[in-house]
């Protein structure tokens, strides 16, 4: 009898990943706890949809959207993930010890993403609320009409960040190839220095507060002003 | 959608068993592209003053020896020939260009894939498992190697039409994303001599690098004229006589993955064609940042 202590774990050499998604979302009704799965080999839509606090371990590289819409669980990525991990995530916690491809955590609505390595283009694009801790550089078009939320850069931006912004909080230690339509550089007052040390604690990222800059939204582009009136 | 996969061997185990380690690769993208597909090998190159041609009839059947007996009959010497499914390799003792102009002037029904010392194009219609069978492309050797799966778009699911494109002797081209402005290109290059044989949009990137490297552009210059000329998506894979490149528009709108070990270079669409291929968990692994050429060439010996 399995017990909430034993770690399940799955083959996906063996078991049709179908078959592991329908398990893990069965979760939901009890069962075991914690999870590991082996040789994903670059599956896609791998651990998608749990809702259920779970710890699931990833042992090797993954396809496109892994664990997205994530809820409440705790999914570790050991290795590179592909295009849109963490898409809509939830809550919960999605960590990835490699590199993540374009477009992670994107749409995300709440809880936290945090890459070891580097995330290419558009990470957080269209972000929602979730928190974004990138250890690395981040790709071009990052934060693209990001809502809100916050993204955590330790490494450099590429270029367009923050395009079209609304009220996401950018933090960035390196340097920022270019800042996107309506994207300034913003004090970081007290409030941001909490914010900000929060969560280079919570993804242990060896980084100081003061050496990064907060950007974000200058906010003539979203509100309606009259003066473009005659350009509707 | 299209599915674009590239090896290179940096170690003649890897070379002996190119095409029974590309073909995974290449299966692995069939949802990518379900309709057609192509390889180029880089194998076996042949003589100085020698060239090969990969040549394509749409009959299976046909009787290639009559087109070997006729060739040595134009150009002496003894001639080779060694029939793949609807393709067949010949070996001719005469430089290129004369070679091609008496293939399309006699043999008018056949096909040149492609030219040069090394390069053989194989490509087809229908499913890619289909395509690795019939053209047996795991007993394939090489130095190098490129597939494409083909998801059309932009014009006809035809030989023609599919990937690799020939853009000059022991060129060629694959391609994943869409050209918008081919039409304008096309125009403009058949003003500079450049011949189409379809409506497709690769065939016209790839008679645009014809075009520029006859133009004594290096492959730098030759992709800086690309960005600006080039509307569309692009994830281009570039194979040359000693190795190959890979390019991303300037946005990076269409994915690829780049793999390397002491054994091989690697490059998908996603990483899961790589995950085939031995020691890829351990292999040293990124995506290329856009607007960026990452090339590998053989050491001349």
């Amino acid at each position: 009898m399995t017990t909430a202590t034993d770690i399940e774990v799955v083959d996906l050499a063996v078991t049709p990943l179908r078959e592991l998604n329908q398990r893990l979302h069965d979760a939901k009704n009890g069962g075991p706890k914690s999870w590991k799965i082996v040789n994903p080999n670059g599956a896609h839509a791998l651990a998608v949809g749990i809702d259920a606090d779970l710890d699931v371990l990833i042992e090797g590289h993954t396809g496109y959207y892994t664990a997205g819409m994530n809820k409440h669980a705790n999914v570790t990525i050991d290795g590179n993930a592909g295009v849109g991990v963490g898409e809509n995530i939830m809550s919960g916690t999605i960590r990835i010890t490699g590199n993540a491809s374009q477009a992670c955590a994107a749409t995300g609505r709440g809880g936290l993403v945090v890459v070891e390595g580097d995330a290419a283009a558009r990470c957080g694009i269209s972000m929602k609320g979730v928190e974004i801790v990138v250890k690395g550089d981040i790709g071009h078009m990052s934060a693209f009409m990001a809502q809100s939320g916050t993204l955590v850069v330790c490494g450099d931006a590429g270029d367009a960040l923050g395009d079209s912004i609304y009220e996401t909080h950018i933090y960035v230690r390196g340097s920022v190839k270019g800042l996107g339509a309506d994207c300034i550089e913003k004090e970081l007052k007290d409030f941001h220095r909490a914010e900000l040390g929060r969560l280079l604690e919570v993804a242990g990222a060896d980084a100081k507060v003061d050496e990064f800059k907060r950007y974000g939204s200058a906010r003539t582009l979203y509100n309606f002003n009259i003066d473009n009136a005659g350009a509707y | 959608m299209c599915g674009i996969v590239g090896l290179f061997a940096k170690t003649p185990e890897v070379e002996a068993n190119l095409g029974a380690l590309l073909a995974p690769m290449l299966h692995e993208m069939s949802d990518r592209g379900p309709d057609s597909a192509g390889v180029a090998f880089y194998r076996n190159a042949v003589a100085a003053g020698q060239t090969k041609l990969t040549l394509q009839h749409d009959d299976a059947t046909y009787d290639w020896d009559v087109l070997r007996t006729a060739m040595q009959d134009a150009f002496g010497a003894e001639h080779s020939i060694e029939r793949r499914a609807n393709h067949a390799v010949v070996i001719a003792h005469a430089e290129a260009a004369p070679v091609e102009t008496w293939v399309e002037e006699f043999f008018p029904d056949v096909k040149i894939m492609s030219a040069g010392e090394a390069i053989e194009i194989y490509k087809e219609t229908g499913r890619p498992e289909k395509f690795i069978e019939t053209f047996d492309i795991q007993s394939l050797n090489g130095t190098h190697a490129l597939g494409h799966t083909r998801m059309a778009t932009e014009s006809k699911v035809t030989t023609a039409g599919s990937h690799p494109f020939s853009t000059g002797l022991d060129l060629c081209l694959v391609h994943n994303g869409s050209l918008s402005n081919h039409n304008g290109l096309r125009r403009m290059l058949r003003r500079e001599g450049i011949r189409f044989q379809t409506e497709n949009d690769t065939e016209v990137a790839a008679g645009y690098m014809m075009w520029r490297q006859r133009e004594g552009d290096s492959m730098q210059q030759m992709m800086d004229n690309a960005f600006e000329d080039l509307d569309g998506f692009y994830t281009f894979l570039i194979g040359t006589r000693d190795g190959f490149a890979v390019v991303r528009d300037p946005i990076a709108c269409k994915p690829a993955v780049i793999a390397e070990t002491d054994e091989w270079v690697a490059m998908s669409s996603e990483y899961r064609s790589i995950a085939t291929l031995p020691g890829a968990e351990k292999a040293q692994t990124w995506e290329p940042a856009p607007a960026t050429i990452y090339a590998w060439e053989k050491e001349k010996v």
